[in-house]
């Protein structure tokens, strides 16, 4: 919609649009009062615009990208992703890893306060772990504590986990929040008063963990302490001024809800908020749209790709997967579909991974070449009507995707025509994810799927491509199998050494790449825009707000008015 | 009158059971429910972990044991807790009924403040260019994408003039605001919403009105108090005018569930946390307990909507009376 709303705001309009700049006095958002402690440049509110709610403000319940959101902001897990994807201490000061990857010791950091004024320690971790680990609660995270054999805390400064085998991603596990054990055990809870809200919530007894009080109204150890939620309004954060890494600058933090991105680019264009995720068409809108903003551009944790089913005797000759790698010209790809907001993808790792051997090279657009391959394969196109066959059988295939993703539809689209190109005949069908997942992927009854991977962090991806992954609900649906690689990832996963770590997935990438069981297609690129009157946003391998706290205003540049609280 | 009640009543349950189970049953036949939308294609889950999720909220039972479950507490006017974020979901739906109310009060306010005067005008000059001119207004405002129409006067009131709000329905900085100011921040974000749902939904009640006021002015007792020399304002309130409002009552009636069952694309376009912004998100997410709610207290004001249509149309008709048989 947003393309043809974009295309009927002819450029008279965008001149138009330049010219009402209504200039709008400061607005006040009270807070408390000033006092000593402040910085200068602490001050201002940012207003983030999201499309969905928050749902639970509870790290271990919390399955939606806008809680998480939120979550991270207030609570603080043991360890961290640091700028450059190195694994850092937050709560955690340090940590060992001893017996040979089966024991991880923590050694937290003293001193650390509960927004409310409660010691944190590590009791609070042994409780958040509980709770992950309780089946009456319904957490999607607790499979990843699987391998954990037992937590102990030999002091209250100590955290001691065992594993019955070494995991290395296992580090990433105790990045989750920790929840404060004082508030979730207590007998009644009553949201305590914030700047937002003078008034305490009403007391209310606490029946269980899901619908515990405190998941509306969170207490955290992180930079920021909740203020206020308005549903399907806004979320509202206070910079916590007792924060361990000292205080954000940016006094507010409100996270407000738009679901519609068309919506939130006019609330953009009214400067009324700070920051905002683009869609490629509205990245790619006339520069007055962002005289106050500053755009930015890196590749995302994801790619999309083309995947065969290896089971499907047409697609178990690597000669004819090449040929397919090779007739798609992924510069054009990107071009149509992302408006050339994403990059061309050589394997299963993002560029910003370390994981990533940036040394790969991908096999260059070729139709000769692919046209070769097939004629090699066998597949000829004897009747000439432009379409391959073999023994009579004319090469067709169906590429399914699922429905309401617009990109990955043009995808298709886009590559019908390439593959056309060297004689494939390619049909499109696009069916609803659940439907898909159940009628096509579970059983296996698909022949190529265009389909996407959000990753983590950390490169592990034993569940998409090991080979006893190939089962019911499992993710190595293609059924790639490759003894080498197999034995790669477990050796991934088992090693803590990042060295070791990073040559053993850098010869993955080399071999899925050589493998082919599916052609990667792109990286699309996260196009957020901020407000250009902060300052310190830049782009890391760890994205964009990594170093939020010490992004700030200069005075005379400020929007909002605020009054900074004191250090406490 | 009672037994007429008592059997409207028992009718009602029984309608209200049925459209429960539907309900029910159509979310079922949904491919795909809450457990998958929420974890497929994520590989960080495992599938033990989904059927430990799906046992969690029961639905490892079949179907009709979940119905029974769900219809055993509902009775109870306990309509369970959504899946989203374990609230209980009558809470969910309470806190947005002021919300929701207020908008469709104020749509259908204006609605009614426009709708009549222009269908009385549109019949008391049938077939005039003003008839021809106000119906073309009306179904061009009836054929209007109303998300399009949305858009554009946001475009035009909020961009280019920079009058009115975009979205929402309070300003960031509602909370320091005095009294006065919080009303007049409100009404400045209604203005918007209340606009575009009045004008797309002004065809139904204006034509509605015009044929309904061409009926009657066109029958005998009309044509008699105009010939006894009545002035034709007086014809025309008294005689002719009073009669059209008996459809109306049925109409009112009918538009009762409208004032709480909120426009899904409509307040999603807005920001608007109302009610059918709740049920959109319910439903894309397979929230059933929200969606069962929803759609229960919907279904209710319908069938009370009949029911009170009905009972008003026999206190404002003459004509209507209910015979005990």
């Amino acid at each position: 919609m947003s393309g043809a709303f974009r295309r009927w705001l002819a450029p008279g309009f965008a001149a138009a649009l330049a010219a009402c700049d209504t200039p709008r006095a400061p607005t006040e958002l009270a807070t408390h009062t000033a006092g000593a402690g402040a910085d200068s440049r602490d001050g201002d509110v940012f207003v983030e615009a999201s499309i969905g709610d928050a749902s639970q403000l509870n790290p271990v319940l919390a399955k939606d990208a806008s809680s998480g959101d939120i979550n991270d902001l207030v609570y603080s897990g043991l360890l961290r992703y640091g700028p450059d994807l190195q694994v850092e201490g937050v709560l955690a000061e340090r940590w060992d890893v001893g017996r040979g990857g089966l024991e991880i010791t923590f050694h937290l950091r003293r001193g650390v306060r509960w927004h409310d004024g409660v010691p944190f320690s590590s009791a609070d971790v042994l409780y958040t772990y509980e709770k992950l680990r309780d089946p009456k609660v319904p957490t999607p995270y607790s499979s990843e504590y699987d391998l954990v054999k037992e937590v102990r805390a030999p002091d209250a400064n100590t955290v001691v986990v065992a594993y019955r085998e070494p995991f290395a991603p296992a580090l990433e596990s105790w990045m989750m929040g920790v929840l404060p054990k004082h508030v979730y055990e207590a007998k009644s809870f009553a949201c305590p008063p914030t700047p937002c809200r003078p008034e305490a919530g009403p007391a209310k007894t606490v029946e269980d963990f899901v619908s515990h009080p405190a998941n509306r109204c969170p207490i955290g150890t992180g930079p920021y302490k909740f203020c206020e939620w308005r549903t399907d309004e806004k979320v509202v954060l206070e910079a916590n001024p007792d924060y361990f890494e000292g205080r954000p600058h940016i006094q507010r933090y409100i996270y407000r809800v738009i679901p519609d991105q068309a919506v939130q680019f006019l609330e953009l264009r009214r400067e009324s908020v700070d920051s905002m995720g683009l869609r490629p068409d509205q990245y790619r809108a006339y520069d007055v749209f962002f005289e106050a903003y500053r755009k930015y551009r890196y590749p995302s944790f994801s790619y999309t790709y083309l995947g065969f089913n290896l089971r499907k005797p047409m697609f178990q000759d690597r000669r004819v997967r090449l040929a397919v790698a090779r007739a798609i010209d992924k510069d054009e790809l990107i071009e149509g579909v992302l408006m050339g907001l994403g990059r061309a993808a050589t394997g299963p790792f993002p560029p910003m991974s370390w994981a990533y051997d940036p040394g790969i090279e991908d096999f260059a657009y070729d139709l000769e070449e692919a046209r070769r391959l097939l004629d090699e394969a066998g597949w000829k196109d004897s009747d000439g009507d432009g379409i391959r066959e073999r023994d009579g059988v004319p090469f067709r295939f169906e590429v399914m995707t699922n429905q309401g993703n617009k990109t990955r539809e043009l995808t298709a689209q886009v590559l019908q025509q390439q593959l056309r190109r060297i004689g494939l005949d390619v049909k499109i069908r696009i069916v609803e994810w659940s439907a898909f997942i159940q009628h096509f992927v579970e059983p296996r009854a698909f022949e190529v799927v265009i389909l996407g991977w959000s990753l983590g962090r950390d490169p592990d991806q034993y569940l998409i491509w090991h080979s006893s992954q190939d089962g019911e609900g499992k993710y190595n649906f293609v059924g790639y199998r490759n003894e080498e690689a197999d034995a790669l990832w477990v050796k991934g996963r088992t090693t803590f050494d990042k060295a070791e770590r990073e040559k053993t997935y850098r010869r993955i990438h080399r071999l899925i790449h050589d493998d082919l069981p599916y052609v990667f297609l792109y990286y699309p690129e996260a196009t957020p825009v901020v407000h250009r009157r902060f300052e310190g946003p830049e782009v890391r391998p760890a994205g964009l707000t990594w170093n939020f706290i010490r992004w700030f205003v200069p005075a005379e540049k400020r929007r909002y008015r605020t009054q900074v609280s004191a250090n406490g | 009158m009672g037994r007429y009640l008592l059997r409207r009543l028992l009718t009602l349950i029984i309608l209200l059971l049925g459209i429960t189970l539907v309900t029910f049953a159509v979310m079922q036949l949904a491919p795909g429910g809450p457990i998958d939308l929420a974890t497929d294609m994520s590989a960080k889950i495992s599938p033990e972990m989904k059927d430990r999720l799906n046992k969690l909220y029961g639905f490892d039972q079949p179907w009709y044991i979940q119905y029974g479950n769900w219809l055993a507490r509902s009775v109870q006017f306990d309509f369970g807790e959504s899946f989203k974020d374990g609230r209980p979901v009558i809470d969910k739906i309470l806190e947005r009924v002021p919300n929701t109310l207020l908008l469709n009060v104020c749509t259908m306010a204006l609605i009614f403040l426009f709708a009549i005067p222009i269908g009385a005008v549109s019949a008391l000059r049938q077939n005039s260019l003003i008839d021809r001119g106000l119906g073309i207004f009306v179904f061009v405002g009836f054929s209007m994408p109303t998300f399009w129409f949305a858009l554009i006067l946001m475009l035009l009131f909020g961009i280019f003039l920079g009058w009115l709000p975009v979205s929402g329905l309070r300003s960031l900085d509602y909370g320091e605001l005095s009294a006065t100011g919080r009303l007049l921040d409100v009404a400045q974000h209604l203005i918007l919403p209340v606009l575009t749902a009045a004008f797309t939904g002004l065809a139904f009640m204006s034509r509605y009105t015009r044929v309904a006021l061409l009926e009657v002015i066109r029958q005998d007792y009309v044509r008699a108090a105009a010939a006894k020399g009545l002035s034709p304002s007086r014809v025309f309130w008294r005689h002719a005018f009073r009669n059209t409002l008996i459809p109306m009552v049925t109409l009112l009636g009918l538009m009762l569930p409208d004032l709480i069952g909120g426009a899904f694309i409509f307040e999603t376009i807005f920001a608007y946390p109302g009610l059918g912004r709740l049920g959109m998100e319910a439903m894309m997410s397979r929230d059933y307990p929200v969606v069962m709610g929803l759609g229960t207290i919907v279904a209710f004001l319908t069938l009370l909507g009949n029911l009170l249509a009905d009972l008003g149309l026999a206190i404002v008709d003459p004509r209507v009376r209910i015979v005990s048989s």
